[in-house]
């Protein structure tokens, strides 16, 4: 399959210097059939109008860097091709719900220096140990409880399907929360106490209607609606002082 | 992140634009009915409580054409909102884990709603013939 195809590809510009607001313009690039649409964003940066920004990096779905709308949809543009628009367009924009600061470059600022430190994304122990005492031991079964929710690349997609997030951006969000649990399901984590402030909170789990769209969009399936909706009746448990009987690890 | 300008979309009319949003928006929907139904229920309590004649009297309110295309409208959208719910319902259940595995989300799924339509076959052989 290598005969070559042509395809419109229409995409947001914004520039902060010149525009009071976006607006599309469109490009032709031709395609083969293991075109990506990262890869007719590059055709058209190099050939055709080198002033287009955007994110990219690994071209391999791991990086989470490349996360764009096309036509509406949230994807990793490196994971996406245009055979599959073909012959349709492809309209492609920035990530919804963040600010653009320029063509498809989204202000991701929000998440990296706020929601992901809230929740404190890292193994908080009961006590410190020295390293002489050892690694810590898990049994497999102990690993499965987190494992799913800890393939999070921090690409985005599930903020740019969350409405919740859009329409009120202190919303903790997809990503976070399922991170928080990621932590919290982890036998060698105690840090119940120090991220339920956060959890608990109206912005926290509450603030998730489930719609569920961000368990849809997730490239690396790690259902972060499953991971805030089960965080839901944990809530109501430490609400009701009992979540420290059934789960002993954390909670008090 | 230094200061720059920064352009911010509008959300109006989100959900008219990804037909995913449009199903969630009648799922969410669908209960207003489901809650009218309920109020129209305890109503009914209520004049039973109050004698005969105002038992009577919401009986026939119940045969007024509006109440009957109320009735089968809130028919059509609970049993959308029934399925809806066992559709994310795998989202919601507590973590259970029967002989080592978790239970597959079809089953709860499948059996939740199975469920569902043998509680109404039930109810309604029971309030048709008995």
């Amino acid at each position: 399959m290598t005969d070559t195809r042509t395809i419109e590809i229409e995409v947001l510009r914004y520039n902060p210097e010149k525009d009071g607001e976006p607006h599309f313009q469109s490009f032709e690039v031709p395609f083969t059939h293991d075109t990506s649409v990262l890869q007719g964003l590059q055709y058209i940066k190099d050939h055709l109008d080198g002033s287009l920004t955007f994110r990219w990096s690994c071209r391999m779905a791991i990086c989470g860097s490349c996360g764009k709308m096309v036509n509406g949809k949230p994807e990793l543009s490196c994971h996406t091709f245009l055979r599959d628009y073909y012959p349709g367009k492809v309209r492609i924009e920035p990530l919804n719900h963040f600010p653009v600061i320029r063509d498809l470059v989204i202000d991701q600022s929000d998440f990296f220096e706020k929601k992901l430190p809230s929740i404190k994304p890292y193994v908080v122990p009961k006590e410190e140990k020295p390293l002489s005492a050892g690694t810590y031991l898990q049994s497999p079964e102990q690993f499965h409880k987190y494992y799913q929710y800890s393939q999070c690349i921090n690409c985005l997609l599930c903020y740019a399907a969350c409405p919740q997030y859009g329409l009120k951006p202190d919303f903790t969000g997809p990503a976070a929360l399922a991170l928080m649990h990621r932590y919290n399901a982890d036998s060698r984590d105690k840090g119940w106490d120090v991220r339920s402030e956060v959890l608990n909170a109206e912005e926290g789990v509450w603030g998730c209607t489930l719609v569920g769209y961000c368990s849809e969009v997730c490239p690396k399936h790690v259902d972060p609606a499953r991971a805030i909706n089960q965080n839901k009746v944990n809530s109501t448990m430490d609400y009701f002082g009992v979540l420290k009987f059934i789960m002993p690890k954390g909670g008090g | 992140m230094a200061q720059v300008k920064t352009y911010v979309r509008p959300m109006q009319g989100w959900w008219r634009k990804n037909p995913f949003f449009v199903r969630y928006m009648i799922r969410e929907g669908s209960s207003v009915f489901l809650a009218i139904y309920a109020l129209i229920l305890l109503v009914g309590l209520l004049r039973l409580s109050q004698g005969e004649a105002a038992w009577n009297g919401w009986l026939a309110a119940l045969t007024h054409p509006v109440s009957i295309l109320f009735h089968w409208l809130a028919l059509l959208t609970v049993g959308y909102h029934a399925y809806t719910w066992w559709m994310v319902a795998p989202k919601t259940a507590p973590n259970i884990r029967f002989a080592g595995r978790e239970i597959p989300e079809m089953l709860i799924t499948g059996g939740g709603m199975l469920a569902t339509l043998g509680a109404s076959v039930v109810v309604y052989v029971i309030v048709r013939w008995m």
